[in-house]
C-alpha cells in the first residue's frame, strides 16, 4: 500500500524548481503532491508524481541527482483532531514520522497526508489495524 | 630485498661524512666547469673552499626548472661533449624540453640506484621484468633497462602501448616483474579482463609503478586486479630519471637513494629549509652526477621526509609519496593548503566521490575556505538530516587534516565543466 516518491538534491539557486516543473510538464508528468525541504545550502524537492519511474529517467537525463523512496499516503479524518488521532496510534508503537505533507487533492471528508516513515510496511500494518485508511497507488491513479 | 647493503644501510655518522666529502666535490666541479653555477655561487659569496660539511649546504643557492630552460640546450654541462655517451630530455610539452647529460660514469650511478629501486620490490636474476615505460628520450625505459640488466634479470623491452601484445607477453613470457605507470597498469588489468585473463593465475609478482601522481586507494585497485605488489617510484628527468628512490615491501615511504641524491624539504613561499616530518617542497642535490649535476634543484613536488631507520633495514632517507605540485599549493591564514589533501579526505568517506571545488573568499581579513562537494546517486537521501551528517562528516574529516575550519557545501554535479576536461579545482576569490 506504499507508494513511490521522488526526491530531488537542489542547490539553493534561482530557477532550479522552474527547470523541474518545466522538464516534467513537457513529459506530460502530473505532480500530485510535493514538498521541499532546505537547509542554508541545499534543498531536496520531494514529489508524488503520476509515473515514478518515468520521472526518474527524464530527470536524470537532464543531470540532476534523484532518488526514489517508499511513502505512505495515510486518510487523515478532516476535522479538528483528526491528525492527533493518526499520530496518536503511530505513537503508542514507537513508530517514528521522519516528515509529512499534504496531497494536494481529498477524498470527501478526509485529508491526504504523505508520511515517510523508516519502515513503511510496519507502519502501513499498524495504521490499518487501527482503522485508518491508506491509499495505493490504484486509488491514487498513479502509475 | 637489499641491492647494495653497505650503501643502503650507512649510519647516520658515516652517511653524513660521506655526503659532506661528495658535496664539497660537487661545488668544486660545478664552479671550475659551469659559468652558471660559478656565477650563482658568486652571487651569494661562497667559493668552494667552504663547502666543509653537508650541513653548508643551506648556505648554497638554489637551482629552478627556468635556470634549466635559460641554459638550455647543454648550458649546463659540467663535462665536454665527447664524454656524454647518453642524452635524455622530458617531453617538453609546456616549452623547451629539460636535458640530462650522462657520462659513463653517471650511466654506471643510474643502473646502481635502479638496481637498487628493482630489488626493493624484489627483483633478482631470476625475474623476467616486463618494462612497459616507454623507450627513447623519456628517462623510464632505459632507466628501468639499466636496472634490470645490472641485477641479470630478464628485461623484456616491450616499451608502451600496444595493450594487446602486453597482456599476451605477461601470460607467454611469464613476467613476473611490471614496470609501467600505474595508470596503465590499471588500463592493463581492465584489457586483460576484457578478453579472460585470470590475473590471480600469473606469475606476477611485484610492479615498480611511477611517473605520475598516484594514490593508496590506487595501488589497492592494481594490487587486487593484477595480484601482486604495487610500490612507489620516484625519479625526474632534471635528477637522472627513475631510481630516485622507491617503496620497501613495508609501504612505508619512498626509500631514497641518499648517497646520490641529498634531499632537502623547504617552504616554498620562503625557501627556508623546513624540519623533518613538516610537509614542503622537495629540493634535490645530485652529489655525484658528473655530466648535468643540479645544486638544490627545486623539483616543485610537494612531500614530507621520514627519517630514521626502516623495518627493512635501510637506514636511508624517505619520503613520502608526492602529495602535490608546488603549483597546486594554496596558503589560507598561513597555512599551506593543496587540494589533493581535500581528495585525499573525500575518497576514504564511504559515498563521497572525488569531485569538488574549492572556493576562497576573503571575509574582512580573514580567508575563508570553502569546499563544495558534489552530490551523487550514493549519497542522495530524501532526508535532510542524512545529508547534514554527510557535511559535517566531511567538514571534520578536512578540518583534522588542515587544521583549519572549512565550509562545507553540497552541490548539484557540474557536468558541463567536467566534460571539458580537467576540472577546475580551485576558485580564489580573494582580492589581495
Amino acid at each position: 500500500m506504499k507508494i513511490k516518491q521522488v526526491s530531488i538534491f537542489l542547490e539553493n539557486r534561482a530557477g532550479r524548481i522552474l527547470e523541474i516543473t518545466e522538464v516534467l510538464g513537457q513529459n506530460k508528468i502530473n505532480i500530485r503532491a510535493l514538498s521541499l525541504a532546505d537547509t542554508s545550502d541545499f534543498g531536496i524537492l520531494r514529489m508524488i508524481v503520476d509515473d515514478a519511474t518515468r520521472t526518474m529517467n527524464v530527470l536524470k537525463d537532464k543531470g540532476f541527482i534523484v532518488k526514489e523512496s517508499w511513502v505512505v499516503a495515510v486518510e487523515v479524518p478532516d476535522k479538528p483532531g483528526g491528525l492527533a488521532s493518526v499520530l496518536r496510534i503511530l505513537g503508542k508503537k514507537d513508530i517514528n514520522v521522519e516528515y509529512m505533507y499534504a496531497f494536494f487533492e481529498k477524498p470527501q471528508d478526509k485529508a491526504l497526508l504523505i508520511f515517510r516513515f523508516e519502515d513503511p510496511d510496519e507502519a502501513v500494518r499498524i495504521l490499518q489495524e487501527n482503522g485508518i485508511e491508506v491509499s495505493g497507488k490504484q486509488k491514487l491513479g498513479l502509475g | 630485498m637489499i641491492w647494495n647493503n653497505e650503501s643502503e644501510t650507512l649510519t647516520d655518522r658515516k652517511k653524513q661524512s660521506l655526503q659532506g666529502e661528495l658535496l664539497k666535490n660537487l661545488v668544486n666541479r660545478m664552479y671550475k666547469s659551469i659559468p652558471f653555477y660559478r656565477k650563482k655561487l658568486g652571487a651569494v659569496g661562497m667559493k668552494p673552499g667552504d663547502v666543509s660539511q653537508v650541513e653548508d649546504i643551506t648556505k648554497l643557492p638554489f637551482t629552478t626548472k627556468d635556470d634549466l630552460r635559460d641554459n638550455y640546450p647543454f648550458g649546463m654541462f659540467a663535462v665536454s661533449m665527447e664524454d656524454v655517451v647518453e642524452i635524455h630530455t622530458s617531453s617538453g610539452t609546456t616549452g623547451k624540453p629539460i636535458i640530462g647529460g650522462y657520462t659513463k660514469g653517471d650511466i654506471d650511478v643510474w643502473s646502481e640506484v635502479m638496481a637498487r629501486c628493482l630489488s626493493a620490490s624484489g627483483t633478482t636474476q631470476n625475474d623476467v621484468v616486463q618494462n612497459a615505460y616507454g623507450y627513447g628520450l623519456f628517462t623510464g625505459g632505459l632507466g628501468v633497462h639499466y636496472g634490470a640488466r645490472r641485477i641479470g634479470a630478464t628485461v623484456i623491452p616491450i616499451s608502451g602501448g600496444n595493450t594487446k601484445r602486453q597482456v599476451m607477453i605477461l601470460q607467454d613470457f611469464n613476467s613476473s616483474i611490471l614496470t609501467c605507470t600505474p595508470s596503465y597498469s590499471l588500463y592493463l588489468a581492465e584489457v586483460g579482463e576484457q578478453i579472460g585473463v585470470d590475473f590471480s593465475k600469473l606469475p606476477l609478482k611485484a610492479g615498480n609503478f611511477g611517473a605520475e601522481p598516484w594514490s593508496n586507494n590506487m595501488r589497492k585497485e592494481i594490487e587486487r586486479k593484477l595480484g601482486l605488489l604495487a610500490l612507489d617510484i620516484y625519479g625526474l628527468t632534471e635528477i637522472i630519471g627513475p631510481g630516485v628512490g622507491n617503496e620497501c615491501e613495508y609501504k612505508c615511504g619512498i626509500h631514497i637513494c641518499d648517497d646520490h641524491f641529498y634531499p632537502e624539504i623547504i617552504d616554498p613561499e620562503t625557501t627556508r629549509v623546513l624540519p623533518h616530518g613538516e610537509i614542503g617542497e622537495l629540493v634535490i642535490t645530485t652529489l655525484t652526477r658528473e655530466a648535468t649535476p643540479l645544486l638544490r634543484y627545486r623539483t616543485r613536488d610537494i612531500t614530507k621526509l621520514i627519517p630514521g631507520k626502516c623495518q627493512c633495514g635501510r637506514t636511508s632517507m624517505r619520503m613520502e609519496r608526492i602529495m602535490g605540485r608546488t603549483d597546486d599549493m594554496l596558503i589560507i591564514r598561513g597555512v599551506n593548503v593543496f587540494p589533493s589533501q581535500i581528495e585525499e579526505v573525500l575518497v576514504n568517506i564511504e559515498g563521497v566521490e572525488p569531485h569538488y571545488q574549492i572556493v576562497i573568499n576573503r571575509v574582512g581579513t580573514l580567508d575563508e575556505l570553502e569546499v563544495h562537494v558534489e552530490m551523487n546517486e550514493r549519497l542522495i537521501s530524501d532526508e535532510i538530516k542524512v545529508l547534514e551528517t554527510v557535511e559535517r562528516k566531511i567538514q571534520s574529516d578536512i578540518e583534522s587534516v588542515l587544521g583549519i575550519k572549512v565550509d562545507v557545501k553540497l552541490v548539484e554535479p557540474k557536468t558541463l565543466i567536467r566534460s571539458e576536461g580537467k576540472a577546475k579545482r580551485v576558485i580564489d576569490k580573494r582580492q589581495l
